[in-house]
């Protein structure tokens, strides 16, 4: 009884989200459309997929996404990964130089 | 485990390195034209080295390993991404990461402008930082089993 209970609230809730979502998700193929600033009443990734391969030169959207549109951005991540993996070099094999 | 592993597992891995090392370069290099990219590639070549490491074990392993020039190599690469994009600040629109090589035909292999040079930038300092992350901790064991 302890165990059925909780079970049939988590079915019972889990069925009613995934009712809404699905019924509230967009149609197949279409972006959400923005709601705040000029471009309202637009759709920021459907303007990034016409625009990307004639500004950017790269058959792949992802890379102009990641490497031009938000270069700056991946740069900090390949410096997360720099330093992170100074950290890790400087835990395992100091520990040598002690000894 | 430091020992490696038994002839069979020795002989597919030494087999199959040459083959994972040319594929991780491959979708390094062909970042800006197919699903894949600089971080994606430099996985799957440090993926070879990690295999033949766990294949040989550290010491026995056929790649020769030298601690410092990778992490050089690691620097070189993250350095790739900085100075492409002071150039591009100096020389190109005047934006940072701005394009200065011309951007060519959609679909070649040299076209994108700059976005192959910082794929294969990231994809060296991704490949060796995870090489030298694995080194470090087997590394790690095989002094704590001695």
């Amino acid at each position: 009884m302890r165990r059925v209970v909780p079970f049939i609230v988590v079915l019972v809730v889990g069925t009613i989200l995934l009712f809404t979502v699905v019924n509230s998700l967009p149609p197949f193929g279409s972006f959400p459309q923005r709601r705040l600033g000029a471009f309202e009443n637009q759709s920021i990734g459907q303007i990034i997929l016409e625009n990307a391969p004639r500004q950017t030169g790269s058959a792949n959207v992802v890379t102009s996404v990641v490497w031009d549109y938000r270069g700056y951005d991946t740069m900090g991540e390949a410096t997360v990964l720099f330093t992170a993996v100074c950290g890790v070099l400087m835990l395992f094999l100091a520990t040598r130089r002690q000894e | 485990m430091m020992a490696g592993m038994t002839t069979i597992v020795r002989t597919i891995s030494r087999l199959l390195f040459p083959f994972m090392f040319l594929f991780g370069v491959y979708v390094l290099i062909h970042g800006h034209l197919t699903p894949g990219g600089g971080f994606q590639g430099g996985v799957i070549i440090a993926a070879a080295f990690v295999m033949l490491w766990l294949a040989y074990g550290l010491e026995q392993s056929p790649i020769g390993f030298e601690l410092f020039r990778t992490e050089i190599l690691e620097a070189i690469g993250g350095l790739t991404l900085a100075t492409v994009g002071l150039v591009g600040f100096a020389m190109g629109v005047g934006k940072f990461f701005g394009h200065v090589l011309p951007l060519g035909t959609l679909g070649n292999l040299l076209s994108g402008g700059d976005l192959p040079l910082l794929n294969i930038g990231v994809g060296i300092e991704v490949a060796t930082s995870l090489v030298l992350v694995f080194y470090a901790m087997l590394r790690k064991v095989a002094w704590d089993e001695k």
